[in-house]
């Protein structure tokens, strides 16, 4: 992966295909620490498989006996001298948390948050989505409930058109929170 | 700056054709591959493309859909077309910038753009 919003956008798959309704993404800057932080309400994993999340040779889906989404986002991690950590219930959910060492020469840029979520909702509209960004004691927050308030029930979040109105919408907001802690 | 009310806005310009899509007989499907491989290859710029060619050109009767690992993971991205009544047609090694003229070629006017499929790949 290029990026960390690539991860980012990889990982939640694994929350949409473990029939998560609520996800929440948390992004926090602080000083040369960032942490992503994701929390489903899926299906969560039993004790053996949460054991065997890391391996690459680990991977619920049938076309092959690979996973690679978690351990290249532990590689991105472990690379800056930061870590990842799994925590799940089964019936409960998953969290899997990503630290890295922003400052580290081999650390992935953020990249595009924007695309990221605004892509994760247009798969998924019907899920409920909180994106916290916090940076330097700043936030912005997203929270996809509050849109389907906005937009109606008629409207889907997932028509071009409003898909591509948040992605610029975020894109503001992401930019607005940079700019403001130069 | 956008505010989130601006989606009123969009709102009540969408209701007014809200029964456009989805119930034409002529309804075509866009898959794109959203797994590990497909991400890491570049998918992400391809399903962005198709979303902005599908509402600039406001095509109604187009969905864009994600789905999982398609199985080929060395030619992703991966984007397959459903046209009713029709063989699936599956392009490979995808880019952002073949993404119109397979909107304005296949999507459009119903001819395949045959250079960027799976056949021609192999």
């Amino acid at each position: 992966m290029k990026e960390l919003s690539l991860h980012a956008l990889d990982i939640i798959q694994n929350s949409i295909a473990a029939k998560a309704t609520r996800l929440d993404l948390l992004l926090e800057e602080s000083g040369p620490i960032l942490t992503l932080t994701l929390t489903d309400n899926g299906c969560g994993m039993s004790p053996e498989l949460l054991a065997r999340a890391g391996d690459p040779f680990t991977t619920t889906r049938t076309t092959r006996k690979m996973g690679l989404g978690l351990p290249l986002l532990r590689l991105s991690a472990e690379m800056t001298g930061g870590s990842l950590s799994i925590d799940s219930r089964e019936g409960i959910g998953t969290r899997v948390t990503a630290a890295f060492r922003s400052d580290h020469i081999d650390c992935l840029p953020l990249g595009d948050m924007a695309a990221t979520l605004a892509l994760t909702i247009q798969g998924a509209p019907e899920v409920d989505l909180l994106y916290i960004h916090r940076k330097d004691g700043r936030e912005f927050r997203l929270d996809t409930r509050q849109l389907r308030r906005e937009l109606g029930a008629e409207v889907s979040l997932a028509e071009p058109e409003v898909i591509l109105w948040i992605q610029d919408y975020i894109r503001e907001q992401e930019e607005a929170l940079s700019a403001s802690s130069i | 700056m956008k505010s989130l009310a601006d989606l009123q806005a969009i709102r009540d310009r969408m209701q007014k054709q809200i029964n456009l899509r989805d119930t034409s007989d002529d309804h075509i499907r866009v898959v794109v591959g959203m797994a590990t491989c497909g991400i890491a290859a570049g998918a992400r710029p391809v399903l962005n493309a198709f979303l902005e060619e599908v509402d600039k050109r406001q095509l109604k009767n187009v969905s864009i859909t994600q789905t999982g690992c398609i199985g080929v993971c060395r030619l992703e991205p991966i984007v397959e077309v459903y046209v009713p009544g029709q063989e699936k047609v599956t392009y490979v090694k995808m880019t952002p910038d073949k993404v119109p003229t397979i909107v304005s070629e296949h999507l459009v006017n119903g001819h395949v753009v045959a250079e960027y499929t799976i056949g021609a790949a192999e």
